[in-house]
């Protein structure tokens, strides 16, 4: 099989399916139980931080 | 002993500099050459003459290396006001080139072929690419609560970035381009961008690496994306073999349609990257802190960061339709730049909401309003974008101005709008002012850029539907109605209106950096500032 067809087919099948797995991966994650508390805490790092902390 | 081999390197570099100016096939090079040994030997000078002066940290303002380090950011904010009006001014100049072909003057330097790549290199790298520099630098560092890593390195990126705007700028106008459209950077540039990007995002992740707070706040991860993806496009687009090493010519590594694709997956990349989100970050970071209030949905954009991720990079082929490109990619692009929609109104809803609770801000506050109208564009020209990689709708709009409209309603009203915004909150902070010099005048701006691109994306849009539909008009005998020449002489009218919409908009940026020019001097305007009680509710 020729290179291109070879990677047409793995980039068409298993690469596909990983990153369509990762993406669900992601969404999980973010939707975990117990993250809402820790989003509101990192939506508010730009409103503290006005000088470096030590 | 450092200053030793700085000066040994730099020493070197103007010797083959010279050299290579005194080799060289082509002017465009010779230039690049020149200036390469004008820089050199000026830094050179430059560091004999600072060697007596130990301890004194290179820093602009001689601030010694504690807290945020923003001398760098300040460069970055001078040099985007200033790269924008030269940018702008060189599309009003083109726009009118286009109406009156007098203009090209019959010097091929002026020529629109050569002034067109200055005008989007300057708009998108020379303007947007400072101002992802300097809000990158500026945000990274308030949402790690650390100073920038890597020292001076901070300050190679700056002025590196600005020799490569400056190489490629002379470059383009002697005629030096490689013809890749946002790209059209010579071989040897390209190489030295290549440093510079590296060093960018070394400054970058190692600030992220020592930061203080424990999680990547999302501006950062849009940052980010933009810097490694970046480099990843123009490595690969820019692959090509020098015919010389003395001049700009070289041959793509690509040929035929694979070059072309490899073009607009970088070329539509650029796009969804550079333009969006290294500018959605500009946007998590500046409304939530003009607003006061944090981001509407953390989660939200998370999803929306990473379905953006996954899917923009598969829609350049919709740049291709109806080519020598194969149609499963041709469809394979119209899919995925439908499906883009989604993540891109994510970012647009996540961004308006943020003022949810605030809304009388849009009334008192015209920096608000700029990012506002900023984020309505940007949710405007990403509906637009899918609806035209449809192959039945782009089969009309391709080749037209239409195309020429979508990106300007992108560019001015998206990227323009919410670095205007950025601009405004930046330099009273980070000059110590009280507040702008003027927020009528920021008022003023907003008005003239907004009316400006409304005039400029409408006229494109009459234009680029006549055209189209001009193009495509048989008679009852089968022959074409039109010739090309008709719908240019069609076009003049729509084309003064363009023009005139960039000079409104180029006013509004001129009359941008005399306001934060006195702002920096220190003066204030004395005017009745809007207040939020100003008006009681009737």
């Amino acid at each position: 099989m020729e290179t291109y067809s070879l990677l047409r087919q793995i980039a068409d099948s298993w690469v596909l399916l990983a990153m369509f797995v990762f993406f669900l991966g992601v969404l999980a994650w973010a939707f975990r139980p117990g993250s809402r508390k820790i989003h509101d805490d990192i939506a508010q790092i730009p409103l503290r931080n006005d000088s470096p902390r030590e | 002993m450092g200053i030793v081999i700085k000066l040994a390197a730099l020493g070197v570099i103007a010797v083959l500099a010279a050299y290579a100016a005194n080799m060289a096939h082509d002017v465009a090079y010779m230039v690049n050459a020149l200036t390469v040994f004008i820089v050199a030997v000026g830094l050179f000078i430059y560091t004999i003459k600072r060697s007596d002066l130990p301890n004194r940290m290179p820093n602009g303002d001689g601030a010694p290396a504690e807290g945020y380090m923003d001398g760098v950011v300040r460069y970055g904010v001078i040099a985007t006001a200033l790269w924008g009006v030269v940018g702008f001014l060189a599309g009003v100049y083109i726009a009118f080139q286009l109406a009156f072909p007098e203009l090209n003057l019959g010097f091929s330097f002026t020529s629109f072929g050569r002034l067109r790549p200055l005008h989007t290199s300057a708009v998108i790298f020379a303007f947007g690419g400072n101002a992802l520099l300097a809000t990158s630098f500026y945000v990274v560092q308030r949402t790690s609560a650390a100073r920038l890593w890597g020292g001076n390195l901070a300050w190679f990126v700056f002025w590196g970035y600005q020799l490569t705007i400056v190489l490629a700028a002379t470059s383009y106008v002697l005629g030096g381009s490689q013809g890749k459209e946002y790209a059209e950077l010579p071989w040897h540039v390209d190489l030295w961008l290549t440093v510079v990007w590296v060093a960018y995002l070394a400054v970058f992740l190692g600030t992220l690496i020592k930061r203080k707070e424990p999680h990547i706040y999302v501006a950062n991860w849009f940052y980010l994306s933009f810097i490694v993806t970046v480099a990843m496009l123009h490595v690969v687009n820019n692959l090509a073999l020098p015919v010389s090493v003395f001049g700009s010519a070289s041959y793509s590594a690509f040929s035929g349609v694979q070059d072309a694709m490899t073009q607009w997956w970088y070329g539509h990349n650029a796009v969804g990257f550079f333009l969006t989100a290294g500018f959605l970050g500009m946007m998590y970071y500046f409304v939530p802190k003009q607003a006061e209030r944090p981001v509407y949905s953390y989660k939200l954009s998370i999803v929306h960061f990473w379905a953006l991720i996954f899917l923009y990079i598969w829609a350049g082929p919709h740049h291709l339709h109806y080519t020598a490109l194969p149609e499963w990619a041709s469809t394979l692009g119209m899919v995925f730049s439908i499906i883009l929609w989604m993540p891109s109104w994510g970012g647009m809803i996540n961004g308006l909401m943020t003022l949810s609770g605030a809304w009388d801000k849009l009334r008192t506050d015209p920096i608000i309003r700029m990012m506002v109208v900023s984020i309505g564009f940007y949710g405007m020209s990403t509906f637009e974008g899918p609806m035209m990689s449809i192959k039945a709708v782009n089969s009309l709009s391709h080749y037209t101005d239409w195309t020429i409209g979508h990106v300007h309603s992108g560019a001015l009203g998206w990227n323009g709008m919410i670095t205007f915004g950025a601009l405004y909150f930046l330099v009273p902070r980070l000059w110590n002012r009280e507040r702008l010099y003027s927020l009528s005048l920021v008022n003023w701006h907003f008005w003239l850029a907004t009316i400006g691109i409304v005039l400029y994306a409408a006229s494109m849009w009459v234009t680029g539907i006549m055209e189209g539909l001009m193009w495509r008009e048989y008679d009852d005998q089968g022959f074409l109605v039109n010739s090309f020449a008709d719908t240019v002489a069609a076009k003049f009218p729509m084309y003064l209106v363009r023009g005139f919409g960039g000079v409104l908009f180029l006013a509004g940026a001129i009359i941008m950096c005399f306001n934060l020019y006195q702002t920096i001097r220190g003066r204030l305007r004395d005017e009745r500032m809007p207040t939020a009680a100003a008006v009681a509710a009737e």
